[in-house]
């Protein structure tokens, strides 16, 4: 599993701080349905997922990615200890909600776009790299407690 | 997976200045190997010969080729295994380079953070999806002689 150099917390935080979770958190649960259709198939009670438009413009799926990322925001404080920090949510995804783990892999790459769309050349490959370490991280550690 | 017309209008649409202009192509997947081997350091075991730094004439230049390759898949969307079986691509990749079939999804993965960092306004989440899906649906032809 990664290890976050100094550097690496630096470059995340600091990133964080400049994005707004809220149209985030909708723009990438958002492009995870449009992109990965079969993701769908844990938002049924989500309403119109009919079109990019709709799914985009959904309030469900905004305000749930908006939940998502937050949770991801939290975790930046304690990056070496993401597995203590999301063990009950780990539990969480594998007993009630049963999502594939995969799912935490798409995600995660769907956010990096995301960031990439707001940032642009910030976000060099090096900025990049320090992010593919974190979504691999928060991915891994919300599997630990699948079972 | 097939690409549906509104696919391959997306994808000739976003990526026409590359058809334009192969160096813009080639700039842009060099950027791309960047982002890869910097996220993704098991891919550089691929190049053992290559001097990997930033900037490196040898990661340019073979952003070309891709480019090259990438491009025409482009303009033949309607007949892609002929089209880069045409280039010996089909055997290269199977017989010749052998890359495991995991490394294309990374490559594509930072081909699309590339576009969407340097193409924000395009990348829309419907230009996405059918990124993802031309660039999927490449690497299946590239790995279809594989066994």
């Amino acid at each position: 599993m990664g290890h976050f150099t100094e550097e690496d917390k630096a470059t995340i935080t600091s990133l964080w701080g400049k994005v707004n979770v809220e149209d985030a958190g909708g723009e990438t649960l958002g492009r995870l349905l449009v992109v990965y259709p079969w993701t769908q198939r844990f938002f049924d009670s989500f309403g119109n997922l009919s079109s990019a438009s709709a799914i985009m413009g959904n309030p469900k799926v905004k305000a749930h990615g908006k939940k998502v990322l937050t949770s991801l925001g939290g975790a930046i404080k304690h990056l070496d200890d993401l597995k203590g920090t999301f063990a009950q949510l780990s539990e969480l995804h594998c007993d009630k909600l049963h999502v594939d783990p995969e799912n935490f892999k798409l995600l995660g790459n769907v956010l990096v776009t995301v960031l990439a769309i707001h940032f642009g050349k910030e976000f060099t490959p090096e900025v990049q790299a320090s992010w593919q370490k974190m979504v691999t991280a928060v991915a891994s550690a919300l599997s630990s407690r699948y079972h | 997976m097939v690409l549906s017309p509104a696919d391959k209008t997306n994808v000739k649409e976003i990526l026409g200045p590359w058809v334009k202009a192969l160096p813009y192509a080639g700039d842009h997947i060099a950027e791309a190997l960047e982002r890869m081997f910097l996220s993704f350091p098991t891919t550089k075991t691929y190049f053992p010969h290559f001097d990997l730094s930033h900037g490196s004439a040898q990661v340019k230049g073979h952003g070309k080729k891709v480019a090259k390759a990438l491009t025409n898949a482009v303009e033949h969307l309607d007949d892609m295994p002929n089209a880069l079986s045409a280039l010996s691509d089909l055997d290269l990749h199977a017989h010749k380079l052998r890359v495991d079939p995991v490394n294309f999804k990374l490559l594509s993965h930072c081909l699309l953070v590339t576009l969407a960092a340097h193409l924000p306004a395009e990348f829309t989440p419907a230009v996405h999806a059918s990124l993802d899906k031309f660039l999927a649906s490449v690497s299946t032809v590239l790995t279809s002689k594989y066994r």
